[in-house]
């Protein structure tokens, strides 16, 4: 185990490393950070010297070794946009992002499966028929809609809840939370749901396809022939059958949600990283880019090594190799 | 003492195209500790009166007739909840394919105790035990120790004999084993049989052994009933439906059997196929193949009437 962990890791240098070689290539495209950065009276010199400052002079190779080596240590350089550490920029809005990320995936989790299971079980009954167009509604309609009819119904019309910002948040040395107040709790009701309705339907359309292939198998015959209970057959026997293509989906969509929470952040007016990233792109400001970028593949890194665990955990015949080879049973 | 009756029982699936009679007015009975084997060939409705009898026809299959009484009980009329108690403490099931039927990501142990707890009121301990004891009355070896393994550390015949362990486990006082050696290795099924043999005698269950498998049938079992387009065709004692079959379709089935003491230059064969159930022809279902058919076959449906030592759904034998 410890060595199916370890060359995971190992494996993931190579990704890392092509990610940022192919997130540095592109950003010498995406506009000139120097003529942003200057007024419009600035001297020929003037500008020569602040492109041999970042380094920009340099040919494109060794500015991609720089930045690696230099991220390899913990550094991303300086925004040209705020001018500070990248690094520092990145931390600092994280908490917002991942707090925001994870209700989402909860919410999506805690009432995507149940509904899917119902959905399969009743497969005809006119709740699971609601269902399913709700989720037909929730698929389909891009997050920037749903978000802005929800302000438009929640903040505006109704009044009830905010519709941007995070509300008051509470600081612990480097972790902003905005679960410890009250406002921060009704600031995030609105932006969860935007980030989590999809997915929320995309689980609930997953778990009712995979539960009616399996409701269909010999071994929920057999289950139902022994007079096995119905909640054990469809809760214990059928939805842990589930578990595995559904655990993969999960996991990229989790991913999904931490990396690129762009829109509802924008939505919303969110701090988070994503809004760092959109306000970045507008200003050209590489290093923030390329760091983003870094943080992100190493998000899907890590989700993958956990996602692999979690089918260990789930179905035995995966681990029966390792069993082999220790000789225990 | 008869422990099941089956009687006029009819189950049809509707269809885009009408009604489907998949069994039509099958009736039989089986007696405490008594071995029925069910022959025919595929779709004929051997499966399809197991399901029904346990009560696990396939939505939109339904019992459109007839009854199931087990005990003298009806059995046919409750609603799936009602009938779980049924399942599995009175009546057992076996199902064909040894590697599907075990749940792949529970330990056999964990199957064992979770059904033997479902109808026994039983510590986990005892539970345990219980499990550990079936584990080696169907063979297999290091009962305790591999209790806790899961199916895919098992072969197939292995698996089988789980399978077996889980029906009888509750000690149900029917089992119904749908052809429970035709996915195994030759050399394995003769084992299997001796298995549901011996533990049915101990035990003293009573087996209904669908199989299309005649080699099977005149083994283990002590009656048979043949079945042809969802009706019995002829019903009686092994050895007199193996050696004088009175029905045509059986005489067929038993020349088509190839045999080691006379040499024969061909198989022979039962010339035609078993007709759809959406074309079942009027009266005896086997007419438009039967060689000894003649008018009134063709018109009229027969019902079983004695022919020697059996039962036959035959003209030939009305008195």
């Amino acid at each position: 185990m410890f060595a199916f962990i370890i060359s995971r890791l190992l494996q993931a240098i190579p990704v890392l490393l092509v990610v940022g070689f192919i997130a540095y290539a592109m950003f010498a495209f995406v506009g000139d950070p120097v003529t942003i950065m200057l007024g419009q009276d600035t001297t020929e010199a003037q500008r020569a010297a602040l492109v041999h400052q970042l380094g920009l002079d340099q040919p494109f190779l060794v500015q991609y070794a720089h930045f690696m080596w230099a991220a390899l240590h913990g550094q991303f350089g300086i925004s040209y946009r705020l001018a500070r550490p990248v690094s520092d920029l990145i931390f600092e809005r994280l908490p917002a992002t991942v707090e925001l990320s994870l209700t989402a995936a909860v919410l999506a989790l805690l009432v995507g499966v149940p509904m899917g299971v119902y959905t399969a079980i009743r497969r005809d009954g006119l709740l699971a028929r609601a269902f399913m167009i709700f989720s037909l509604v929730g698929v389909s309609l891009p997050t920037f809609l749903i978000g802005i009819l929800l302000i438009l119904v929640f903040a505006v019309l109704l009044g009830w809840l905010p519709s941007f910002g995070r509300g008051e948040v509470v600081r612990f040395s480097h972790w902003s939370t905005g679960f410890l107040t009250i406002s921060g709790w009704r600031s995030l009701v609105l932006p969860a749901i935007t980030l989590g309705l999809f997915q929320m339907t995309l689980i609930m359309r997953l778990v009712r396809a995979e539960m009616l292939e399996v409701l269909r198998s010999d071994y929920i015959k057999f289950a139902r022939a022994r007079g096995l209970p119905e909640r054990a057959i469809n809760f214990g026997h059928a939805l842990k059958n589930t578990l595995v293509p559904v655990i993969t989906i999960v996991g990229l969509q989790i991913g999904g949600l931490l990396a690129f929470s762009i829109v509802t952040e924008t939505v919303f007016q969110w701090p988070g990283i994503g809004l760092l990233l959109v306000q970045s792109i507008g200003v050209a400001d590489i290093p923030v880019m390329s760091a983003y970028l870094l943080l992100v593949a190493l998000l899907f890194v890590g989700i993958n090594l956990i996602v692999d665990l979690l089918y260990y955990a789930v179905d035995p015949r995966l681990r029966v190799d390792r069993r082999a080879l220790t000789g225990t049973r | 003492m008869t422990l099941l009756e089956v009687d006029g029982l009819t189950v049809e699936f509707p269809t885009r195209r009408g009604l489907l009679r998949a069994l039509d007015q099958v009736s039989f009975s089986i007696g405490a500790g008594e071995v029925l084997g069910v022959v025919g060939e595929s779709g004929a409705g051997k499966s399809l009166t197991g399901a029904a009898i346990i009560g696990l026809l396939e939505p939109p299959g339904r019992i459109a007739g007839g009854q199931i009484r087990l005990d003298g009980r009806r059995i046919d009329t409750p609603t799936r909840e009602q009938l779980r108690p049924i399942r599995g403490r009175q009546i057992g099931a076996i199902f064909q394919d040894p590697l599907t039927t075990l749940n792949p990501l529970y330990s056999i142990g964990r199957q064992l105790v979770e059904t033997i707890q479902t109808h026994l009121q039983l510590s986990d301990r005892d539970a345990r035990a219980r499990a550990v004891r079936w584990l080696e009355e169907v063979g297999i070896p290091a009962a305790r120790q591999r209790i806790g393994a899961y199916p895919h550390e098992f072969s197939g015949g292995m698996r089988q004999r789980v399978v077996i362990a889980l029906a009888l486990c509750a000690e149900p006082r029917l089992l119904i084993a749908d052809e429970p050696t035709t996915a195994l290795d030759v050399s394995v099924q003769a084992q299997i049989i001796a298995l549901l043999k011996r533990l049915t005698r101990d035990h003293g269950t009573a087996v209904m052994l669908v199989t299309h498998d005649m080699g099977v049938i005149a083994e283990a079992a002590d009656r048979v009933a043949v079945m042809y387009a969802g009706r019995i065709a002829e019903i009686g004692p092994v050895r007199a439906v193996v050696q004088q079959p009175a029905h045509p379709y059986t005489q067929g089935l038993m020349d088509s059997i190839p045999s080691l003491q006379h040499r024969v230059g061909r198989l022979r064969q039962i010339d035609g196929a078993m007709p759809r159930l959406t074309a079942i022809p009027a009266g005896c279902a086997f007419s438009p193949r039967c060689p000894k058919v003649f008018h009134r076959c063709r018109v009229e449906r027969p019902d079983l009437f004695d022919a020697g030592d059996t039962r036959a759904a035959c003209w030939l034998y009305d008195a």
